[in-house]
């Protein structure tokens, strides 16, 4: 006889891929990733009288992944990821080679970013979660999870336009008049 | 992922739109942040398409059968 819901089981593994992805943008590392996911889901079945339901399952596994991760994080810093990033070891596409240079840029400029404004990016800009729903995650206030967003786009873009800047549409002339319109 | 689909889709949407320094973004800004949530998501949808490891599978089935938590003794290996 299972000792678990049914329902509740299948919503977990369901939403085992997506904790996977977030645990190696915060982790740097599939091998930590996947440990992290397993200590994971090990918490949630031994605390899951603890788990409303009808609530947000997947904030709540989130959340039980991130404190994971912090607790963890104040005993060793952030392991360096390899010279070809935690997210190129898991690629199982062939992307062709400009996409495959745009994907190194952009895994570099990610890498580089603080984790707090990596992980609401993330958080927001992949995983779908709402502004609220982040906030909750990381158990802080809508308007700073905002602002990180927000403070992850504009880095990103800066290191990406200086990398690449010769990728991207206009020619050096047009680029020129851009900038001289900047405030 | 949000019980409030809507809510979640319109925060996504706001995250990646296009606009860059509070709409006053460059063509160029545009451009580039634009490719930033392409890349964002392709990235983190390609684990997602890897599904769910058999480990986790089986490390639920344990955890389903027993009533000690694998590890502390008690468990089937």
């Amino acid at each position: 006889m299972s000792r678990f819901d049914p329902a509740l089981r299948d919503e977990i593994i369901a939403a085992i891929p997506n904790l996977r992805a977030f645990a190696i943008s915060l982790s740097g590392s599939v091998d930590r990733a996947d440990d992290l996911v397993q200590e994971t889901l090990l918490r949630a079945f031994a605390n899951i009288s603890s788990f409303r339901p009808g609530t947000n399952l997947p904030a709540w596994l989130f959340t039980i992944l991130r404190n994971l991760f912090r607790s963890e994080y104040r005993k060793r810093r952030r392991e360096v990821p390899d010279s070809d990033g935690a997210f190129a070891a898991t690629l199982t596409s062939n992307p062709d080679q400009n996409t495959h240079l745009d994907f190194e840029d952009f895994r570099t400029a990610l890498d580089q970013l603080p984790s707090d404004q990596r992980e609401a990016l993330v958080l927001v800009g992949a995983s779908g979660f709402s502004y609220e729903e982040a906030a909750d995650i990381c158990q802080c206030a809508v308007g700073t999870i905002k602002s990180r967003v927000n403070r992850a786009r504009k880095r990103l873009g800066e290191m990406l336009a200086l990398d690449d800047v010769d990728d991207f549409g206009p020619d050096k002339t047009t680029r020129a008049v851009l900038a001289a319109d900047q405030p | 992922m949000s019980d409030d689909q809507s809510e979640g889709t319109s925060a996504m949407a706001d995250a990646l739109s296009p606009r860059l320094d509070g709409g006053k973004g460059t063509v160029l800004g545009n451009e580039i942040q634009a490719k930033i949530g392409q890349h964002l998501r392709a990235m983190y949808d390609d684990v997602v398409r890897q599904g769910v490891p058999d480990r986790f599978l089986d490390l639920l089935a344990k955890l389903d059968k027993t009533d000690e938590v694998p590890g502390e003794g008690g468990g089937r290996k």
